[in-house]
């Protein structure tokens, strides 16, 4: 059994979570074995499940449970995966799944494989492509273990939909004596598109002079649906903050659409930012590195180009 | 306090990466190798962390002898000593049985790693470690305190941010932001070469996962160009060409 561990987002399930279901349940078909979810201690938003490629889907809540903690998740999963024989576990690449994978593999005695973007190669043996160098290349790697984890990263796999139901099957486990850390406050970015899981994203770099000037900037990202992110040098002058910060040596981010202004293009940012299907950027300086890299570029001035875009947009939009 | 830090050495972010051997290893020529961004916050949140309550930075890094001009970096930055791990790195469950095999014994408070490497990308060791010698995990901290026997951090979640708490021993690791990393001065250069740097050996060399070949992402076909006068064409350029608005 392939058994996908799945997050829900108020009440449906999260697009990460949707991307490696259809992952399970492609796998499980090419393996000729059934793809299970597990949703720990939330209730609203698991009946899609099915839709996305569930035939079953473990219901787990009880003591230790409640909120988050790498122990109580991993061991959750942990015991459903040994109770049912699953020989790969998939898991998300969000940051709740970063810190679970790790342990669910140790307690499974299971090969870990992080950071996959594409279904396994399994003719001869099983082998699996991921991301390294900052996506700067890709790798396959070859899985020996009997049991696998995988995390997979965000954003690489598409979404199907499924035509059936998924069997629930509700259990209360306690885990609370492994529970080793406690929740004290949770501070989410309201209204905003997370930038890992974000399709458009608008992003603007030091060309922009200061912070005062990215009005612009999020009303683009407004008008398409966009997430907001940042060159380093900008986060580190607290112009924008830390969590819009792409690159080698912050987020890496594989959008549909990446819009750049004033970002030069730096081999360290592109690390961030290349996986984007389609890249668009904006610099006043047509020898900028970043046009190397790009699909469309536009040799301009940021402040006189990004109206235009806002303003050509808004157009279409309310036609 | 005794803390632990995990050092991998990895290629300097200005790298063009490059394979050889039919694309099956990662080119190192030329290669200038560096502490990896993220390990160096860790290192440098446990130097004020022992410098505010006592106690002592031991670093490790798995890796033959090529590793140590970094290691000695890293005494020079401040850690007290050095463990360095015999043996090729092979992947991130070799990487942290290696560590606790070098540790046995001794006892550490805290250890502290970078959340990944920039080279493999992991983001494996902290939480195996965890899980190996039963400590708490508090993954990818932006900030990090320490009262009593009780740490307080900050980690990045999913659309946003949260503050955990958790008693020590336990495994944290280090997301820009939780400090600026310190540059060596003169001084901790002359000291490190004396502080010491001690080599174990582990010889199992046993791995489940195994790095077969690299490809490097297929080279975009050229840019096109949109006059800036008539800007709003890429709006619908990536309507009809690419079909993503
Ligand atoms: C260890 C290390 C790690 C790093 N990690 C990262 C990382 O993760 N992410 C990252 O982004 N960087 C990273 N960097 C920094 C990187 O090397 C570059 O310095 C940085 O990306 C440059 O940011 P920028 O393009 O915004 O600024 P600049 O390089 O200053 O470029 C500004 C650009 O704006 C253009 N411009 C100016 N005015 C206008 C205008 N009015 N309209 C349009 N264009 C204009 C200029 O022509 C120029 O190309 C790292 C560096 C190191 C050493």
């Amino acid at each position: 059994m392939v058994l996908v561990f799945v997050e829900t987002e108020g009440t449906s399930l999260k697009k990460a979570s949707q991307e490696a279901l259809t992952y399970g349940a492609d796998l499980a078909s090419k393996l000729n074995t059934e793809c299970s979810a597990i949703a720990i201690g939330s209730e609203s938003g698991l009946e899609n499940t099915g839709a996305y490629g569930a035939s079953k889907l473990f219901a787990v809540s009880g003591a230790g449970l409640n909120e988050f903690t790498p122990e109580g998740y991993s061991e959750a999963i942990h015991q459903v995966a040994s109770n049912n024989n699953a020989s790969i576990v998939l898991i998300s690449a969000s940051y709740t799944g970063k810190s679970i994978a790790p342990k669910v593999a140790v307690k499974l005695s299971a090969s870990l494989t992080t950071g996959v973007v594409a279904m396994p190669n399994t003719e001869n043996g099983f082998s699996v492509r991921k991301t390294c160098f900052s996506n700067k290349a890709f790798s396959d790697v070859e899985v020996t273990g009997e049991k696998k984890v995988i995390s997979i990263v965000p954003n690489s796999y598409e979404i199907k939909e499924f035509d059936q139901n998924a069997e629930v099957v509700s259990s209360d486990i306690d885990v609370s004596s492994f529970i080793k850390s406690k929740s004290v406050s949770i501070d989410k970015v309201q209204g905003k598109i997370p930038l890992t899981e974000a399709e458009l994203v608008v992003s603007a770099g030091r060309g922009l002079k200061g912070p005062e000037n990215w009005g612009m900037i999020e009303e683009l990202a407004d008008v398409l649906g966009a997430a907001t992110a940042c060159s380093k040098p900008v986060s580190d002058m607290d112009w924008r903050p830390h969590s819009e910060h792409v690159g080698q040596t912050g987020i890496t981010i594989k959008p549909n659409l990446y819009i750049a202004a004033g970002i030069s293009g730096a081999i360290q940012h592109l690390a961030g930012v290349s996986s984007s299907k389609v890249i668009c950027v904006i610099n006043t300086d047509p020898e900028a590195p970043f046009f190397k890299a790009a699909d469309y570029g536009i040799v301009g001035d940021a402040f006189d180009v990004i109206p235009k875009l806002i303003a050509r947009a808004k157009e279409l939009k309310a036609s | 306090m005794n803390i632990l830090v995990c050092l991998s050495a990895v290629p300097d972010t200005t790298t063009k990466i490059s394979f050889v051997d039919n694309d099956s290893k990662f080119n190192t020529a030329g290669v200038q190798f560096i502490i990896n961004p993220y390990d160096e916050l860790a290192l440098t949140k446990a130097l004020e962390l022992t410098e505010a309550n006592g106690g002592e930075v031991t670093i490790i890094t798995v890796g033959d002898a090529s590793v140590e001009p970094v290691m000695r970096k890293g005494l020079a930055i401040g850690a007290h000593k050095a463990i360095r791990v015999n043996t090729e790195a092979l992947d991130g469950m070799h990487v942290a049985k290696c560590i606790t095999s070098a540790i046995e014994g001794e006892s550490f408070d805290m250890i502290l790693t970078g959340r990944e490497s920039i080279d493999y990308n992991g983001g494996q060791v902290a939480g195996i470690l965890s899980e190996m010698l039963n400590m708490g995990l508090v993954n990818v901290v932006t900030s990090l305190t320490v009262e009593g026997n009780t740490i307080t951090a900050v980690r990045d979640i999913d659309g946003g941010r949260e503050t955990v708490s958790a008693n020590m021993p336990c495994v944290i690791s280090a997301q820009k932001e939780l400090c600026e990393p310190r540059i060596p001065n003169m001084r901790g250069i002359m000291q490190a070469r004396t502080k010491p740097l001690t080599v174990v050996e582990y010889s199992d060399s046993y791995a489940e996962t195994k790095y077969t070949g690299y490809e490097l992402p297929p080279a975009k076909q050229g840019v096109k160009l949109i006059d800036a006068e008539n800007a709003g064409e890429l709006i619908d350029l990536l309507r009809t060409e690419k079909k993503i608005l």
